[in-house]
């Protein structure tokens, strides 16, 4: 419980964790509240909020709004996790062999991140996403592909600064395995910095994934968010709804994980503890 | 060794540097080319409307696509290090020359950009800093925040409905209005109307990340011991933290804003899309919708290029503000 107290004392980190709970209840209920197709075309067109039976009004061609809301949460929400669990796998396991074994090794990762946190991040998505076909794994393997160096680069440092203490020296000793030393005795070390940079990478990665949609690159089977204000900027100037409140959703989560991110940074983190 | 010849060494090391990384960069083009479906021929073939497969295997004995794929990455380098990007059949241009025609709109853009957003950003983390939780640092806090979490898209979208359509200050879209014909100042003032909510749009996301960087990095100079000293010597607060302070709690902000370069140029896709205006941006999204993919290709290779460059200058300013940067 000691995690829970010191998570809690940043009073806005419990308000982000609040929202992302009702992110969340909204995703895992969306086929509850709105069992249909949410590409089906349900009513009248263009009704602004409130106007036939639509709570956010429906867009040019009779969608519901706040139906796209709901199941736009569970795609926004999965292409997040999945994107940042690929990225974080990989960026772990490439940072911690340069950290650990240095010399050239290290070199060559760290070359290789350098390139890759030179090219611009969003457009190289893009080329990933139009030369593979939007799908959900394509967006994935983009978003995970321009993220992964900076976790590599991350436990790179981690790695490098625990090699040579005493209690990995130790190990050696006893006659360890250098995968045993790394897995089970220097990640659990690191893991704090890697899970707040890991919820942080959610966020962003919702982020990339609502860019892509609203360019037209979101995989044309689910509804997204992007994909919604993308599809209603054309009639901006008559149903402003349409795009509003797709963006307030992606604005709400993007912020709610930023602020938890924070806390987990507060709470894991004892020597940055009390500053800000 | 004086200065300048050290100064110069520096100059060139870091040019050298940047070699390989261009070069990564071509073969990572090549690469991607080859993982699209289809090649340049079937483009062509497309483009045509038929094509017998004898013609084709022609078409590609001329083009050396039936050579072995080291050949093929050898003509490849070769011809982007010497600028041949290819040719858009959909423009009926060679991309060199569609990508440097649009490369002007995005750097006004993006120096726009980046000034405001450095410049605000520094002065918006000093004031935040300086009023540490009172209700100046905290109403600074949350708009740092919300900006931070805000798609730039559906910032821009929301400009135009306010800004635009109902109150009618700014234009929605382009760069000039070319059908009024202005010249001279009169020019510079229409595009600069025209250049004000994109530069808002692009520049709220690095704003935000800039005051947060800003008043973290004061907050951590304050606590420095050669503060103390200042303060020991009876120094004024407003000359430590407008001299002391200041000057080094920049330096990060700086540093962040060179490596951001990148990251602008994503961003400005977005917003060249919703403004409509005419950059690298906005070419990106029309090559995404007719399937140009060498023109693409070429967007991405001028931008990473423009990157490789901007660092360079940012390392080169760098180390002209901070003497302690070992030059030699």
């Amino acid at each position: 419980m000691r995690f829970w107290t010191l998570f809690a004392r940043n009073r806005s980190a419990v308000f982000g964790l609040a929202i992302l709970a009702a992110v969340i209840a909204l995703a895992a209920s969306a086929s509850l509240f709105f069992p249909d197709d949410p590409f089906r075309l349900v009513g009248q067109s263009m009704s602004p909020p409130g106007a036939n039976g639509f709570l956010l009004g429906s867009d040019t061609l009779g969608r519901d709004v706040a139906a796209g809301i709901a199941h736009g949460a569970r795609v926004s929400l999965l292409i997040g996790l999945l994107a940042t669990t690929v990225a974080v796998a990989f960026g772990v396991v490439l940072g911690g062999i340069a950290g650990y074994f240095g010399g050239f090794v290290d070199d060559l990762v760290m070359r290789v991140t350098e390139m890759f946190q030179t090219i611009p991040s969003f457009l190289f998505a893009i080329l990933l996403v139009a030369i593979l076909k939007p799908s959900i794994s394509s967006i994935v393997i983009a978003i995970a592909v321009v993220s992964w160096p900076a976790v590599a680069r991350l436990v790179r440092g981690e790695f490098a600064s625990m090699r040579n203490r005493e209690f990995v020296q130790a190990c050696h000793v006893v006659g360890m395995g250098d995968a045993r030393i790394m897995l089970r005795e220097i990640l659990p070390n690191c893991l704090s910095p890697i899970i707040v940079t890991a919820s942080l990478m959610v966020a962003t990665a919702i982020l990339i994934e609502s860019g892509l949609a609203f360019l037209g690159l979101g995989d044309p089977n689910v509804m997204s968010w992007g994909f919604q204000i993308g599809a209603g900027r054309t009639v901006l100037r008559s149903a402003w709804w349409v795009c509003t409140f797709p963006g307030i959703a992606i604005l709400l989560t993007v912020l709610a994980i930023n602020l938890v991110g924070e806390g987990l940074n507060d709470a894991l983190n004892p020597r940055l503890r009390g500053r800000t | 060794m004086s200065l300048a010849t050290r100064r110069a060494r520096y100059v060139l090391r870091r040019l050298l540097q940047a070699v390989p990384v261009v070069l990564a960069i071509v073969v990572v083009n090549f690469f991607l080319l080859q993982l699209a479906e289809g090649d340049a021929v079937d483009v062509l073939a497309g483009e045509a409307g038929s094509a017998t497969p004898e013609y084709m295997a022609q078409l590609r004995e001329k083009f050396g696509l039936d050579q072995p794929l080291i050949v093929q990455l050898a003509v490849y380098v070769k011809n982007m290090l010497t600028f041949d990007l290819g040719y858009s059949f959909r423009h009926d241009m060679p991309v060199a020359q569609l990508v440097l025609d649009r490369l002007l709109p995005t750097l006004l853009l993006m120096v726009c950009t980046i000034l405001i957003a450095v410049g605000l950003g520094i002065v918006l983390g000093l004031l935040a800093a300086s009023g540490l939780n009172t209700w100046r640092d905290n109403l600074i806090s949350v708009f740092a925040l919300v900006s931070y979490a805000t798609p730039l898209f559906w910032v821009g979208l929301m400009m135009i409905v306010v800004f635009s359509l109902r109150l009618g200050w700014f234009p929605t879209s382009g760069m000039e209005n070319f059908a009024a014909f202005h010249e001279g100042w009169d020019r510079v003032v229409d595009i600069a109307h025209h250049l004000v909510m994109p530069v808002i749009t692009l520049s709220l996301f690095y704003l935000a990340l800039y005051t947060r960087l800003m008043r973290a990095s004061m907050l951590e100079q304050a606590g420095m011991d050669y503060v103390t000293t200042a303060r020991a010597k009876g120094l004024t607060e407003r000359r430590i933290v407008f001299v002391h302070i200041l000057r080094n709690a920049m330096l990060p902000v700086l540093t962040m804003a060179g490596v951001q370069v990148g990251a602008l140029i994503g961003g400005s896709v977005i917003v060249e899309s919703v403004f409509a205006w005419p950059g690298l941006g906005m070419l990106a999204f029309e090559a995404l919708f007719a399937r140009d993919l060498n023109l693409l290709l070429g967007i991405f290779l001028l931008s990473a290029l423009l990157v490789v460059a901007i660092n360079l200058v940012v390392d080169l300013l760098y180390s002209l503000l901070d003497p302690r940067i070992e030059v030699g």
